[in-house]
């Protein structure tokens, strides 16, 4: 059984999630829809920290909701007048864009419930069966070289963020 | 009422069949950049709940979504260097114009 502060949050979370993702590929301006896109984030950000992951939660509001959303608006605002709307789309590739997330969806949805998922697992259980994850924890699983650590995607990553501003800059920059 | 985790799993679907959606029928170069941003944390969002629900006592898939964000960043990165490179040769960001790399 779980509590009603959390259903509500949860109730909260999947509207936002719902309604600003629909805005977010609907609408006509693309300053709104990079705005839509935020809300979606820091919706996707509250569900990790009810579900129980504050780093995670932290890092999704800084690098996403911060970082990438900033790049958003700067090459929108740098590509865009302030008043161009995003182009209404042709009729066909509407028709294929419906069938496509439909069927996609239902698909999935039809996955989803025959699959033997434990569905009689409430969120305070999942929550009661697993230690808090501190920062300790999140360190050790970085920078270790045992079983279930991991130091060398840990580096891989730093090298393709080094290679990214390499080639952010090569690419950008004025001839 | 118990929140399962499949109450966490639907919105995350809605998530990707918009993402999809915008991915197939928008026109300009940063919206698709959008919808795939929208595609990439659903499936960031399924990670969480799968750990959660299903292997509470281990944090292989927080570690998996924060590899994952550092690489949604890396990419959107490069993406919009490109879309800004694009824009200054071509002057625009719509996919009907910028299809020169077709023929």
């Amino acid at each position: 059984m779980d509590s009603v502060g959390n259903i509500i949050v949860y109730f909260i979370v999947a509207l936002a999630i719902v309604v600003f993702s629909v805005l977010a590929v609907k609408s006509k301006r693309i300053l709104r829809s990079a705005t839509y896109l935020l809300f979606v984030l820091l919706a996707t950000a509250v569900a990790y920290f009810q579900l129980g992951y504050q780093f995670l939660g932290a890092v999704q509001v800084a690098v996403y909701a911060g970082g990438i959303m900033v790049l958003f608006v700067f090459s929108i605002l740098l590509t865009h007048k302030p008043d161009d709307k995003s182009g209404t789309i042709e009729s066909h590739r509407r028709v294929l864009g419906i069938v496509a997330s439909a069927a996609g969806a239902v698909l999935l949805l039809f996955a989803l419930f025959y699959m033997p998922l434990p569905h009689d697992t409430s969120l305070a259980e999942a929550l009661a069966g697993g230690p808090q994850i501190t920062m300790h924890d999140i360190g050790e699983a970085f920078v270790g070289s045992n079983r279930f650590q991991y130091l060398l995607p840990f580096e891989a990553i730093s090298v393709l963020l080094l290679a990214c501003i390499i080639g952010g800059v090569v690419v950008a920059r004025k001839r | 009422m118990d929140l399962s985790m499949l109450w966490y799993l639907v919105p995350s679907v809605v998530m990707l069949a918009c993402g999809v959606y915008g991915f197939v029928t928008r026109k300009n170069l940063i919206a698709i950049l959008i919808s795939l941003e929208l595609i990439l944390n659903s499936a960031d969002l399924n990670f969480v709940v799968f750990n959660r629900y299903l292997f509470p006592d281990m944090m292989e898939g927080m570690v998996f979504t924060l590899f994952s964000i550092a690489i949604a960043a890396a990419e959107t990165a490069v993406a919009i260097a490109i879309i800004i490179n694009v824009y200054r040769a071509v002057g625009a960001t719509d996919i009907n114009i910028v299809n020169k790399m077709k023929h």
